[in-house]
């Protein structure tokens, strides 16, 4: 049954299937495990970037295109739920609505770039992906009416999502169950069902196929497969996925913004998600997701308590790199030796192993 | 003589500014094994490249089974019902075995009889069934770059020397697999350096030298003839 869930692509690791376990069922008790707002959001985070990392996996681990629009698909997804809200009003048909227009959208969308430039060489590709995202952006910021511009759009989702709708009076195991409980849990069943659809997806005869044209697009041709329409599909099964993941960041956060949605750097996360995971594993997502948002985080803090601690013992020079102000440095040192240790990415090196 | 399963007429093609094919005039008879010799570079892998759509000919025509093919798309050359054995082992080499195997049946899954004979064919193929492609041995993945054009039945197979660079055991078994496609019927066009291989394989026989076919007859014709082997193959050919 559970082998069935993962579409028979078991981690083949017990290190790997360990680590992953752990991730899963943080994320599914995190509530109650880590309980407080700043934990709760950062547990919806990592569910959120781990669908869009995963469908960003699907493009380049799987078929092997080199994408920059991924994050335009996203802010697609998310903009789709908040203009719905704001025109149709608070209600779950708003979200519902929201998010089946914002994939329809992405998936037109996807299959126009994929129609015009999949036959060009991946690089063109990649600059044509990278021209329309930035169009994408501009486009946003600019139509100040409709999508608020650079400050983005605020705007109401249904009271049983929010924290003021309580449904018990008395705490469930410490924690209040209200209305962003439910949320959250809208966010983690809604990621965990994309991904494992997502996974599905890598593990049938279409998977394959891109694999295959990964490796070697004219040796697949020669066995009979029209390159073009593969990597076309994947392309739009890759953006759906990333709008649906869109649209729950935008149910999750109650707001969207260019920042927040469709800016580069969140663009070049993912493709740090990606690599530090492991490229065409799935579960590197998973992985990648996980250490980056919790170092988004969480490295500033660690940071501020190793500096305090050396402080208070008079190791002198050392805290003065560990201020939290440079967190960032601490980030970058922590990627290259990722990148350094783990090229094939954490799953690839533990299947190895395994 | 059978009738052409495959007839290429006054085919020219060009790689870059070099002009590889210069007029290939070829008959593929159908159920035979059609040998394509030749020196290194006259244009026999470019010849099979360009039936596959993978190169294009520019002038002249490509019929398969009386349907002209010339200026199809790869994909539809490969669904009309050619299987294509490139002569890099166009193998692919994160799948396992069975995935290549699966992934060549393009019209669905292979039949348990026919596995079966390609089990016999190439035993090891089933030993590394679930392993990954890219950790077989040189000889095992030529296997099964032939046993993947055999995942289904074709009406003709494109194979580019089977037996290059390969130990004289795993030639052996070639040869052997190769025979038995013959037996069945199978109407064959192979690219192939060993004469040994050639002369047990091939029913009739075309050889090329700068990018035209200079020759064609019967196989034992050539087999038998030291002197012409020579002046085909020994020596350069003046043109025409």
């Amino acid at each position: 049954m559970l082998i069935r869930l993962i579409s028979g692509d078991t981690p083949r690791s017990p290190i790997l299937a360990a680590i992953l376990l752990i991730i899963l069922l943080g994320l599914a008790f995190a509530p109650f495990v880590f309980p407080g707002t700043r934990s709760v959001d950062t547990a919806a985070r990592i569910c959120i970037f781990i669908v869009l990392v995963a469908s960003y996996d699907l493009m380049l681990g799987y078929a092997g295109i080199v994408s920059f629009a991924h994050t335009m698909f996203f802010g697609i997804g998310a903009y789709g739920v908040a203009l719905a809200s704001i025109h149709m009003g608070r209600g779950f048909d708003a979200l519902v609505v929201g998010s089946v227009s914002g994939a329809i959208a992405a998936a037109v969308l996807a299959l126009v770039i994929g129609l015009f430039s999949l036959r060009v060489r991946a690089i063109f590709f990649a600059m044509i992906t990278l021209a329309v995202a930035s169009a994408f952006a501009v486009l946003v910021s600019q139509l100040s009416n409709l999508t608020g511009g650079e400050d983005g759009l605020n705007y109401q989702i249904p009271r049983a999502l929010t924290a003021a709708q309580r449904y018990l009076e008395e705490p469930f195991f410490g924690v209040r169950v209200n209305g962003k409980l439910v949320n959250y849990y809208v966010v983690f069943f809604g990621s965990l069902i994309v991904f494992l659809i997502l996974l599905r997806i890598v593990n049938s005869p279409f998977g394959r196929v891109l694999q295959a044209i990964r490796e070697n697009d004219f040796r697949t041709e020669a066995i009979g497969y029209r390159v073009v329409y593969y990597r076309t599909t994947a392309t739009i099964l890759s953006a759906v996925a990333a709008s649906l993941a869109g649209s729950l960041f935008a149910i999750w956060l109650r707001y969207v913004g260019p920042d927040t949605t469709l800016s580069f750097d969140i663009m070049i996360d993912i493709l740090l998600m990606v690599v530090i995971g492991g490229m065409g594993t799935m579960y590197g997502a998973m992985i990648g997701a996980t250490i980056f948002v919790l170092a988004q985080n969480y490295l500033q803090n660690l940071m501020g308590a190793a500096e305090e601690a050396l402080q208070s013992v008079g190791v002198p020079l050392l805290p003065l790199f560990l201020n939290p102000d440079r967190w960032l440095l601490w980030l970058g040192i922590l990627f290259v030796l990722s990148v350094y240790f783990f090229p094939t990415g954490v799953v690839g090196r533990l299947r190895r192993r395994g | 003589m059978p009738d052409p399963i495959l007839r290429l007429s006054g085919v020219f093609a060009n790689i870059a500014q070099y002009h590889i094919l210069q007029g290939v005039d070829l008959e593929v008879p159908a159920g035979a094994v059609t040998m394509l010799l030749g020196r290194n570079g006259v244009g026999k892998t470019t010849t099979l490249r360009t039936v596959m759509g993978l190169w294009r000919a520019h002038r002249g025509s490509i019929v398969f089974a009386d349907r002209d093919i010339t200026a199809l798309p790869t994909p539809a050359i490969a669904r009309a019902g050619i299987g294509y054995v490139p002569e890099t082992m166009g193998i692919f080499s994160d799948l396992t075995v069975e995935e290549n195997m699966r992934l060549a049946a393009a019209s669905g899954p292979i039949a348990a009889d026919r596995l079966d004979w390609i089990f016999a064919a190439f035993p090891p193929l089933k030993t590394f069934w679930k392993k990954e492609a890219g950790t077989l041995s040189g000889g095992q993945k030529q296997m099964l770059s032939i046993a993947r054009a055999m995942a289904e039945e074709r009406r003709l197979y494109l194979i580019d020397e089977p037996t290059k660079g390969l130990a004289p055991a795993i030639i052996a078994t070639m040869a052997g697999a190769l025979r038995d496609l013959k037996k069945q019927g199978a109407s064959i066009l192979l690219v192939e350096q060993n004469f040994s291989v050639a002369r047990l394989l091939g029913d009739s026989c075309a050889v090329m030298d700068d990018g035209r076919i200079v020759w064609s007859g019967a196989m034992a014709e050539l087999a038998g003839d030291a002197a012409l082997q020579e002046r085909l193959m020994g020596l350069s050919l003046e043109a025409g």
